[in-house]
């Protein structure tokens, strides 16, 4: 098997044996960047030098037997919006190309102290505002299973790097499902860890309540070892949470006889594709069958209403947060503005994406005085609600499970035209991002067509020791993650 | 027609902490620009605030030094406006829940006391400054030293009826803060500056007036012209039957007028909601309690004190409790020197005039309170004449000499207290006016003041004066 194709818990185990050494393994991934990702698209930047420079590194440290962490050697990709020193940092946006951070956002101090080797930064749509990853402005992103379809979105590089082994795992980030979403369209396991989990120090916000990092990777195993290196206190970001380590990988084996799974109505409702309906029974009845206890009288009744708020605090945070790309420091400068109001205008017009200003003018409007009550406040009542909802749920469940998307992959231009059907698409991860929960998605089958569907499981704040322990679970019963799609090599 | 003068200000404190409000970048001023800068406080994309506690421990000062409620669960929020010298396209500040609200000022004008009330206090960060090269058209520059320096923004009520009881306000207002150690009070550099809403309305009339707000008075002087020159601005408009408009005006201090900066139409929608990159900032009794227990005397206590432990007349209180530093100097010199009447004097008169001429703080001033306290001790007890000690002082501030016995005995200033001496020369002086001698001892006394004058012409002023009176009595009694 080719290096690049191996999972990280194995490569990390052969790298510390001394059996394969990360300048080989490095090598191997990029060779496959070069052979599929021309047909993928998973990359805007690929550091090729930098990522040669860190496994050399990461050869003495594993050779020395010193300091060696899972990650030690082991390739990484990067969503577009974590900043790394020195290495362009572009949100997927013409607004921020050029733009090299002056400094490294805190996961990836971590994952550079942990010897990781980054090998590049990945496509998202701009400012990770979108689901189908076609928001991008500057490239597209192929799912790796069906090429005409969409990888998903925001986070569709990291997802689609992962399935087409462009890279070992990544780092994504989930607003309203980025992580999950994808993660599903694309077959592999991806994770939302609880709001506060994960510093958000130099991730490039999008909307700040609702935004977290977190890893995309072909195991839960995978994901687990990535998130033991990146979770943590940050004294840098007010929001994260000093809960003492968990330690996520050891626990994942830990049986699950007798935990308590809700199953809410509210998440099988109108919409959803009978293909995945199907394929998520049958996890819940596989979860069942090793001892899980399934309740499927669950009730979230406020559901319906979570992408009407979502929709009004992300964007209202999201037009505060993009305030400060206004051409004056660094990014896109518009060159025939005449003036700073008319440098305002021009820079910010020419600068973003329509789905991005569509968002900006939302939220703009959600705050205006006048409207702040109606809306913004409104919203984050409902949310309230919403965060109820869960920890009714949660004082008789343990973990909620529930699909991801109500649809597969589709196709690319079909719902790019109709921002309220996109918008919908978000609709059952939307909920856990309002309340801050962690969640996961897990793959848990393919439709007759041959597209991916993932299993959606939700966790309580801060138990994602138990989150990952049922994906696991599941993961070994139904043995679909780890597949991967025939890709023809040769670039396009 | 007669109108009643409503004013409310806005006074915004830069705080004197050392670090700035949300990163650990210096606030010291005058570094080169953008030295003093990091991710944080230049908005770049992904960095976040943490909040300096600091901030808090000085905002909780000043809103308990002027009687206000402490926010147990206060939120910072943002304020949204585009503006080159505003990194992140927005203000971290405070709306709903400010840390402090509901207090009060007590003020003095024209011997009435007055109290003003104080709707808030809330913390915000300072913006950066643009730079306007003068050579190069078309051209500017940003320098964000500055931004992210911790503010305060105190608002009073609109209580204050007259430029007057403004001003007196302000002074209060800046005193306590110097006081608190909480700002250095500098109106000239901006880091004590005030907005005044001005409005007019006739007498008994229960609503406001429209107001104006006034920006750009960067002194004492100049808020009291600016709301007296808006007052009279308002009265004509209203007197010839137009009404006042909602704006903004800058107060131009070189023409001594003001001119319209915005109307209400321009005026901006800030958007304000909270900032969701910050938590609540949970200030609990304990923390208030540690505060109160640490604050320092203020200008009121402190003035009664004076005037009930030291015997001092309200006057000199008033002079010597103004500035803190004053204050401060002053009962520095009583713990040497225990004559706490003649150590005012000597302050308000001598001390403030070099002062006031050199235009320096007493905190730069030459004479020490050891060199003060001495130099009275050596008046005192009669080493020399009160006269003579001016001229030492005049000394003793020019070359920041704080010896004055060494001064003294160096140019020979000491008073002739020798017997022998003094007795020839008194017997010189009366025989030399033997006329003056008979009338002073037919009865006319007075004369007594002309022999001590002839005879302290004679020593130059050295002579005891005392003992001078004492021998004439001796001789001639």
């Amino acid at each position: 098997m080719e290096l690049y194709n191996d999972t990280l818990e194995n490569l990390s185990q052969r790298l510390a044996k001394g059996e394969i050494s990360a300048l080989e393994l490095t090598q191997s991934v990029l060779k496959r960047i070069a052979e599929v990702d021309g047909k993928i698209g998973s990359y805007i930047t690929v550091d090729t030098e930098g990522a040669l420079a860190q496994a050399t590194a990461a050869d003495i440290r594993l050779k020395s037997g010193e300091n060696v962490t899972p990650l030690t050697g082991i390739p990484l990709g990067l969503k577009d919006l974590i900043s790394t020193a020195g290495l362009q940092t572009t949100c997927a946006s013409k607004m921020l190309v050029g733009y090299r951070p002056e400094y490294d956002a805190t996961v990836v101090r971590r994952l550079r102290e942990a010897g990781a080797v980054i090998t590049g930064k990945l496509n998202m749509d701009e400012f990770a505002m979108g689901s189908s990853t076609e928001n991008s402005a500057l490239k597209k992103t192929c799912n790796p299973w069906n090429t005409g379809r969409v990888p998903g979105g925001s986070s569709g590089g990291s997802t689609a790097a992962v399935a087409a082994a462009t890279a070992i795992a990544t780092l994504g980030s989930d607003t309203g499902g980025s992580i999950r979403q994808p993660a599903s369209f694309c077959g592999v396991v991806g994770m939302k860890p609880t709001y506060g989990r994960v510093s958000r120090y130099g991730l490039i916000a999008f909307a700040s309540s609702l935004d977290q990092i977190g890893p995309v990777a072909l195991t839960v195993a995978d994901a687990a070892l990535l998130l033991g290196v990146i979770a943590g206190h940050d004294e840098r970001d007010s929001t994260s949470v000093n809960i003492p380590g968990a330690n996520y990988y050891d626990n994942l084996k830990k049986d699950i006889k007798g935990l308590k799974i809700g199953v809410s109505q509210e998440y099988f409702s109108a919409g959803l594709d009978p293909e995945v309906e199907t394929l998520v029974r049958k996890a819940c009845g596989q979860l069942a069958d090793v001892g899980a206890l399934i309740n499927e009288d669950v009730s979230l009744p406020h559901t319906d209403y979570a992408v009407a708020a979502y929709y009004l605090l992300a964007t209202a945070e999201a037009s505060s947060n993009l305030a400060r790309y206004d051409g004056v420091k660094y990014g896109f400068r518009s060159d025939d503005a005449d003036g700073l109001v008319d440098m305002y205008r021009k820079t910010r017009a020419q600068g973003f994406g329509d789905e991005v200003k569509r968002r900006i003018m939302l939220g703009t409007y959600a705050l205006s005085s006048g409207y702040y009550d109606a809306y913004y406040r409104k919203a984050q009542q409902v949310r309230t609600l919403i965060t109820r909802d869960f920890d009714k749920v949660f004082g008789d469940c343990d973990v909620i499970v529930a699909p991801v998307c109500p649809t597969p992959a589709f196709a690319f231009g079909e719902k790019i035209a109709d921002p309220l059907a996109m918008y919908l698409s978000d609709i059952l991860t939307i909920p856990v991002n309002l309340a801050g929960l962690p969640a996961i998605s897990v793959p848990c089958g393919f439709t007759k067509s041959g597209l991916p569907v993932g299993l959606q499981i939700i966790a309580k704040p801060f138990a994602e020791e138990t989150l990952l322990r049922v994906a696991w679970q599941y993961e070994q019963l139904a043995g679909w993650s780890g597949r991967r799609p025939e890709l023809e090599k040769g670039a396009v | 027609m007669d109108y009643e003068i409503v004013i409310g200000l806005e006074v915004h404190c830069q705080l004197l902490t050392e670090t700035k409000i949300f990163c650990g970048c210096s606030t010291n001023f005058g570094n080169p620009p953008n030295e003093n800068t990091c991710p944080v406080c230049t908005g770049m994309p992904g960095a976040l605030p943490v909040l300096n506690r600091k901030v808090v421990d000085f905002a909780v000062r000043a809103g308990l030094a002027t009687n206000c409620d402490i926010t147990q669960s206060s939120i910072f929020a943002r304020k949204n406006y585009f503006y080159p010298d505003l990194p992140k396209g927005y203000q971290i500040s405070q709306f709903e829940l400010p840390v402090c609200v509901g207090g009060y000022l007590d003020i003095e004008v024209e011997g009435e006391q007055k109290r003003i009330g104080i709707t808030r206090i809330h913390m915000e960060e300072d913006a950066g400054k643009l730079v306007h090269p003068e050579h190069e058209y078309g051209v500017s520059f940003v320098d964000y030293n500055r931004a992210c320096v911790p503010l305060i923004e105190i608002v009073s009520e609109p209580d204050m009826r007259g430029a007057a009881e403004a001003v007196a306000y302000l002074k209060a207002m800046r005193n306590i803060m110097v006081y608190l150690e909480v700002c250095d009070g500098n109106m000239e550099e901006g880091s004590f500056r005030c907005d005044a809403n001005i409005s007019l309305r006739r007498w008994g009339a229960p609503e406001f007036g429209t107001r104006a707000e006034l920006k750009n008075m960067n002194s004492f002087r100049n808020v009291q012209r600016a709301i007296e020159y808006e007052v009279e601005r308002q009265r004509d408009i209203l007197d010839g039957g137009g009404s006042v408009v909602q704006e903004t005006r800058l107060w131009n201090v070189d023409r001594g007028i003001s001119i319209s900066m915005r109307g209400k139409e321009d005026a901006h929608d800030y958007r304000y909601f909270p900032d969701p990159d910050l938590l609540p900032i949970v200030i609990e009794d304990a923390w208030i309690d540690e505060v109160r227990e640490n604050l320092p005397e203020l200008p009121v206590a402190r003035h009664q004190r004076f005037v009930a432990d030291y015997g001092i007349p309200v006057v000199d209180a008033d002079v010597l409790t103004a500035d803190h530093n004053v204050a401060d100097y002053f009962e520095a010199v009583v713990k040497l020197y225990a004559q706490p009447k003649a150590i005012a004097n000597w302050i308000m008169v001598e001390l403030m005039k070099f002062l006031n001429d050199d235009k320096i703080s007493i905190t730069k001033c030459p004479v020490t309170p050891q060199g003060l306290a001495e130099l009275l001790g050596l008046i005192e007890d009669g080493t020399i004449s009160g006269k003579i000690g001016k001229q030492v002082f005049a000394q003793m501030y020019s070359s920041a000499d704080n010896d004055p016995r060494q001064i003294v005995e160096n140019q020979g200033l000491a008073q002739m207290s020798d017997t022998g001496e003094l007795i020839s020369m008194v017997d010189e002086v009366l025989a030399a006016s033997p006329d003056k001698v008979k009338e002073y001892q037919g009865g006319k006394t007075k004369m007594l003041g002309f022999f001590v004058g002839q005879i302290m012409k004679k020593s130059k002023g050295q002579a005891n004066p005392q003992m001078v009176n004492e021998l004439i009595k001796e001789r001639i009694g």
